[in-house]
């Protein structure tokens, strides 16, 4: 299958949608792809009453002339101006034919989001030990979780989002521990007042979570049970103490998805995608919006997005009053920044046993003697696995300062088949070695 | 700054790494210097396929002393190593590729490799993913594969045990002479220098006739079990060795991790690293037609790397003739990993003046020196 779109995003949360919405306005071919099986992104997930935002953008969506495409990760990108995607789900040795599709463009833009990061200490690959983002999404999915003992810990403001959302679920929150201390987080809620609509967020949560101890400067050291979580030891000031809970939902912020900006050769710098004022990356047709360029939240992820689908369909003109509000939602991205800044003593967390690779099983003590994030992967296989670094890239770039080793396709698991079918019409017989020889001229 | 060595080897690839364990071991005062990571080029890339192969008596002479010499040196391997004798099995689709795995088998007798011809039932009930019916194959039960970065990391560990020091992260500015400099001034001084840089070694002496040829690697998700041995298309030879050509062979791998390896594809002039999806295409369609099942499996990534061909695919270790302070070590295309513990053998044995195992001749560089006098 090959498909061409005047204008392709990847990625369908927030900036990804604003994106197609105001691209398919010009009256082009807009496709939208997303490996969920519907709209939304992390942030809009079903099973969540939806805010009014989100609700309006998903109905400008429903509305537009745009091709979606759900259910397709893109893996690879062969040269510039074409993807290459497999539909999701189908990478496996049950399936028969994979389904795969070239997708060609003139203007692509990245809306890939954000993920959590994990840090590594002892016990946290215990079962019942979660994401904060990751229990939040799998009560959300149907997990029972009614009268269970929580600790929320980590940093950032989804700690808050999901505290409130698993007490309004019945769960008892213990306590909810943000790494930052309190003196970080002052001038954060000041630069807030500036935003009142985030404001109002902020107290609606608070009190949603009434009766809960709220510490900052706090952070897990050890999550300890048999077989799964039975307590975590927490640590503030100094001092350490056991708490005896049924899951410890842990997140340290947010970090972007950029394995197809790293894919394509995108300008990276700090650990997000460069732009410039028409969300315009570093790789000529190829534009960028929402997280990736800047952990922002959703609001500053829709102007983006919007800038980009406008830029990208040529009518910067009507992208002005976007222009300012983005500059007031990048203050928020540096205030968001400065709060939530891990402490360095998070980096001596893990002991030597800890696990820091879990698809391949490697220790902290094995990685401490490597100098680089390559040389660690090639002699210990720290990021090998069917993962490629997504969990353990983002904790060991804090902990040991190592940049990213290069992106390799696939960026995503895709079936041999899959591959197979990326050869131009597949037409050949690979029976006969001398046709097989011939064509091999022409390779 | 200077140092005073007897042997100074530019590039820790599993070459010049085995190399300087064998120059340290016999007690030469031995120095290497690396640029990046200890194994991270094409030792890296590579399948980590420790196999005999027969296509010139040359390459059947070193291959088949250097597979005993990693038999010999395996209890000593660590766990990181994951070295496994898993044996080769070259696949023979037909009755004339029957008549090769036969002439085959009296080659690799020759040199005292022992081997077993399989039956096309054999050869199912071996693998039995493999398509049916194949005509049948040929095992060579000690052949073996490992993971080659570590396998260098050793090697290095070793030479540095015995003495030999490592420059790393440093890159050679010069090479000549007796003279090594370093990008950070650093001046050794040495009565030997091998140039063990791979594909990288025209880079210290621009006439070395040594070209690049591209490769690409597949590697699965884990599926212990759905492969055994190492499989090879007895037709890979033909292929793998066509020099004009793009090609591709089956010729697959089993891990001790579960991991299945998918090769193989040569290409020159292929530019940069880039991943080409036409040859990885043809590779798993060509992996496919020996083994249909396999398309099911989930591939989690693919990568290229540079062999370093010679124009008679054999490589250089020896002096080099123009400069009687300069050795090479370098040339070795798909068969550095094997090959690597007995082009340090030779080279050692050649530099404190032993006779050597097997005769140094085919691999000498005075052998190009010669045809371009001629030319």
């Amino acid at each position: 299958m090959n498909e061409h779109f005047h204008v392709l995003v990847i990625g369908a949360g927030p900036a990804g949608i604003s994106a197609a919405v105001r691209a398919a306005e010009s009256g082009g071919h807009v496709g939208l792809l997303d490996d969920n099986p519907a709209a939304g992104g992390q942030i809009w997930r079903k099973g969540a009453s939806l805010p009014k935002t989100a609700r309006m953008w998903l109905a400008r969506l429903n509305a537009a002339s745009v091709e979606r495409l759900h259910g397709w990760h893109v893996f690879g990108s062969p040269t510039s101006g074409v993807l290459f995607a497999e539909r999701t789900g189908l990478a496996s040795p049950a399936a028969e034919q994979a389904d795969f599709i070239e997708l060609n463009y003139d203007k692509l833009i990245l809306a890939t989001g954000a993920r959590e990061r994990f840090l590594p200490f002892p016990g946290w690959t215990l079962p019942n030990v979660m994401g904060a983002g990751g229990l939040d999404a799998m009560v959300r999915g149907g997990l029972r979780i009614k009268g269970k003992r929580i600790v929320v810990a980590g940093t950032g403001p989804l700690l808050l989002a999901v505290a409130a959302h698993l007490a309004h679920r019945g769960t008892q929150i213990l306590a909810i521990c943000e790494q930052a201390p309190l003196s970080r987080l002052r001038p954060f809620a000041m630069r807030l007042l500036t935003q009142p609509g985030k404001v109002a967020q902020g107290i609606g949560l608070r009190i949603a979570t009434r009766g809960t101890h709220f510490y900052t400067g706090c952070w897990p050291v050890a999550a300890t049970g048999r077989g799964r979580l039975e307590s975590v030891t927490l640590q503030r000031r100094g001092k350490q103490w056991e708490l005896p809970c049924d899951y410890l939902a842990c997140g340290y912020h947010l970090v972007p998805n950029l394995e197809l900006p790293r894919l394509l050769g995108c300008g990276i710098h700090e650990g997000f995608v460069t732009t410039d004022k028409w969300q315009q990356t570093s790789i000529p047709g190829v534009l960028c919006a929402g997280e990736p360029t800047g952990i922002g939240g959703v609001e500053l992820a829709i102007v983006e997005g919007q800038i980009a689908g406008l830029a990208a369909t040529g009518r910067v003109e009507k992208a002005d009053d976007l222009i300012q509000k983005r500059t007031r939602g990048q203050r928020f991205v540096r205030a968001l920044r400065e709060a939530f800044e891990l402490d360095p003593r998070l980096r001596a967390l893990p002991s030597a046993e800890t696990l820091v690779c879990r698809c391949e099983d490697v220790p902290f003590g094995v990685l401490r003697d490597y100098t680089s994030a390559r040389d660690a992967k090639l002699h210990t296989r720290c990021g090998m696995g069917a993962c490629q670094g997504r969990i353990c890239g983002a904790a060991t770039e804090f902990v040991f300062g190592w940049a990213m080793d290069s992106m390799r396709p696939p960026i995503l698991p895709a079936s041999l088949s899959t591959l197979a079918a990326t050869g131009v019409g597949g037409a050949h017989d690979p029976s006969n070695t001398t046709s097989n020889q011939n064509r091999r001229d022409t390779l | 700054m200077s140092d005073e060595w007897d042997v100074v080897i530019a590039g820790a690839g599993i070459v010049g790494s085995a190399c300087a364990k064998e120059c340290a071991a016999r007690g030469l005062r031995t120095a290497i210097v690396e640029p990046g990571e200890i194994g991270g080029g094409a030792t890296a890339a590579g399948m980590g396929h420790i196999v005999v192969m027969s296509d010139s008596p040359g390459q059947l002479a070193l291959t088949s002393y250097s597979q005993r010499l990693w038999q010999e040196l395996s209890d000593s391997l660590p766990h990181s190593v994951e070295y496994e004798r898993c044996g080769t099995i070259w696949v023979a689709s037909d009755d004339d590729e029957m008549e090769e795995v036969h002439r085959k088998r009296a080659l690799y007798a020759s040199v005292g490799i022992a081997t077993e011809v399989l039956d096309s039932c054999a050869l199912a009930e071996a693998e039995p993913h493999l398509r049916k019916p194949l005509a049948g194959g040929l095992l060579v039960p000690s052949d073996a594969v490992l993971y080659p970065p570590c396998a260098a990391q050793y090697l290095v560990e070793e030479a540095l045990r015995s003495g030999a020091r490592l420059y790393a992260r440093r890159k050679l500015k010069s090479a000549g002479a007796g003279i090594v400099r370093l990008d950070d001034g650093t001046e050794l001084r040495a009565s030997h220098i091998v140039n063990a840089a791979g594909a990288d070694a025209t880079g210290l002496l621009p006439q070395l006739p040594i070209r690049e040829r591209k490769g690409h690697l597949v590697i699965t998700d884990r599926y212990p079990g759905f492969v055994h041995h190492q499989l090879v298309e007895l037709g890979y030879s033909k292929s793998a060795h066509s020099i004009t050509t793009d090609s591709v062979a089956f010729n697959i791998q089993p891990r001790k991790t579960g991991q299945i390896l998918i090769g193989s594809s040569r290409q020159y002039n292929a530019g940069g690293t880039a991943v080409d999806y036409q040859m990885v295409s043809a590779m798993i369609e060509r992996a496919r037609y020996f083994m249909p099942g396999i398309g099911a499996l989930s591939s989690i990534r693919i990568w290229t790397g540079f062999r370093a061909a010679t124009p008679d695919n054999l490589p250089l270790i020896g002096p080099w003739p123009e400069d009687k302070t300069l050795f090479l070590a370098a040339g070795h295309e798909g068969l550095g990993i094997t090959t690597s513990l007995g082009t340090a053998q030779l080279l050692a044995d050649h530099l404190v003046g032993n006779p050597t195992r097997i005769p140094i001749e085919p691999y000498l560089p005075e052998r190009f020196v010669r045809n371009a006098t001629h030319a």
